[in-house]
């Protein structure tokens, strides 16, 4: 059962990302209104630990759109990506207190999304034109481009990296996602995943890395896995389809790292948990529903996040300007 | 900038909506229809000539569909010429004024009508994606162009 627990209000606008911090006891998020908000916990214990509470408006950076905001693997820093065209880091210099500490610019126009290497020595990028970007992070805090790939044709709307490799994946409006490996000093495009029928809006990989789950405008979540045997250039093949489970654009999945349970938002204002089906047959395998929340809000869910230390918990937004915060037991 | 189609040809207007009793009652809670949206759209401008887009019969009646159980709103435009460089900017103004206009819980959904331009597929998916259209609106140039756009004649 997926049981809201609190709706969190303070945006001015549509709200556009939402993410845990690694400790899992921070949510920030970002929209419309060219702020980030940082919300806890009141308390620890009893009713306060239902009570959420806004403890810091980011406001002072960006005069556009915040699209996406993310934190590094050691939770001391924030990146978020504009439609105003940069990329801005923000550092924490005491518990609700964040300064900007790099403006980096570069792509000619909005900026999508920004995801750190798990090692947090790599920041990417993508954006509208059309291009990836990976930047260098230094020990003393440079941010330097390491390399521009520009192998999608269109609009690049998620980048991620793997949980264990620094292997880096991009979606993409040209319907595509692509996968990119460090060779020597410059970073290369190394597999093609082609079967979505329109833009792709995000994927996650599942807790071993191994296997990869995309949601598209086509309205269904893919399965992608590497088949060993072949180490030509297209060894990441589609192996499942889920379709008819959301009847508009699905904009965000996430994969669980502690419970392996897969969460989906869409624009039908939905919000919908799967689990594998292991009973089900192991070429053709299919995802088991365990929630369908209609309503979940009022407009278009933009994105979700499930919490990675208390696993059952789960963060999402909307363009109706909220943030909510759920509980799911299965 | 070089207008074109010269010379567009101009339709007549439907008349005004007769106004009913219910009309009048506040009580009376009337779903919207096809013609309220219609209202809403038909007096738009054309970028390149000073007619309305119901003048060029790029809208009419039966371009409008709405679905009041799935606050579905679907406009299927027709550009004038299969070529018109002015189709993008047309969709978004009608996409804009129904986003400004409609009850915030409508989806709507502009595109073009089936073979009516030669690259309808890449302006419906344009169209369609909310992030190229939320960025487009941020685009203080593109803002103004297509505020011109909705420049009717009640609010001119």
């Amino acid at each position: 059962m997926l049981k809201l627990v609190t709706t969190l209000a303070g945006h001015d606008d549509m709200v556009w990302c939402v993410a845990w911090n690694p400790k899992g006891n921070l949510l920030a998020s970002c929209g419309g209104d060219h702020s980030v908000r940082i919300w806890s916990q009141k308390g620890q214990n009893g009713e306060e630990a239902n009570q959420w509470t806004c403890r810091a408006k980011l406001s002072d950076g960006h005069s556009r759109t915040i699209r996406w905001v993310s934190w590094s693997p050691c939770g001391k820093k924030l990146a978020t990506a504009s439609f105003d065209t940069t990329i801005i880091i923000w550092k924490q210099k005491n518990d609700f207190d964040f300064e900007i500490i790099a403006n980096l610019e570069g792509h000619e126009n909005e900026v999508k999304c920004t995801a750190w290497s798990i090692d947090g020595s790599f920041l990417a990028s993508c954006s509208r034109d059309r291009s990836v970007w990976v930047w260098d992070v230094s020990e003393d805090e440079e941010y330097e481009c390491s390399s521009v790939l520009t192998s999608h044709s269109q609009d690049v709307k998620h980048v991620l990296w793997n949980p264990h490799k620094n292997i880096l994946v991009s979606s993409s409006y040209d319907n595509s996602i692509k996968m990119y490996q460090q060779d020597v000093d410059d970073w290369i495009n190394t597999e093609t995943l082609e079967s979505h029928q329109s833009t792709v809006w995000s994927c996650d990989y599942n807790p071993e890395g191994t296997r990869l789950i995309s949601c598209s405008d086509d309205k269904t979540l893919k399965l992608w896995k590497e088949d060993p045997e072949k180490k030509n250039k297209s060894s990441w093949s589609c192996y499942s389809t889920i379709s008819g489970f959301h009847n508009r654009t699905i904009y965000s999945v996430k994969w669980s790292k502690t419970n392996n349970l897969i969460a989906t938002a869409s624009a039908d204002n939905s919000i919908h948990i799967f689990k594998e089906n292991e009973s089900s047959d192991a070429n053709e395998p299919t995802l088991l529903l365990l929630e369908h929340k209609e309503n979940a809000h009022c407009q278009d869910c933009n994105c979700i996040d499930w919490n990675p230390v208390q696993n059952n918990l789960l963060a999402s937004c909307s363009d109706d300007g909220t943030v909510k915060i759920w509980k799911f037991d299965e | 900038m070089v207008v074109e189609n010269v010379n567009p040809s101009v339709y007549q207007k439907l008349e005004e909506r007769k106004l009913s009793q219910t009309d009048y009652d506040n009580d009376y809670e009337d779903m919207i229809d096809e013609r309220e949206v219609f209202d809403m759209i038909r007096n738009l401008q054309d970028p390149e000539h000073p007619l309305s887009l119901e003048e060029l019969n790029v809208l009419d009646i039966d371009s409008v569909t709405i679905d009041n159980k799935a606050y579905l709103c679907k406009v299927e435009f027709t550009p004038t010429i299969p070529h018109c460089s002015m189709a993008t900017l047309i969709g978004l103004s009608i996409k804009v004024k129904l986003l400004r206009s409609l009850p915030t819980k409508f989806k709507t959904e502009v595109s073009i009508k089936a073979g009516t331009h030669a690259s309808e597929t890449a302006i419906n998916k344009q169209l369609a994606d909310k992030e190229r259209v939320a960025a487009a609106l941020e685009n203080v140039h593109l803002l103004q162009v297509v505020n011109k756009c909705l420049e009717d004649e009640y609010n001119r």
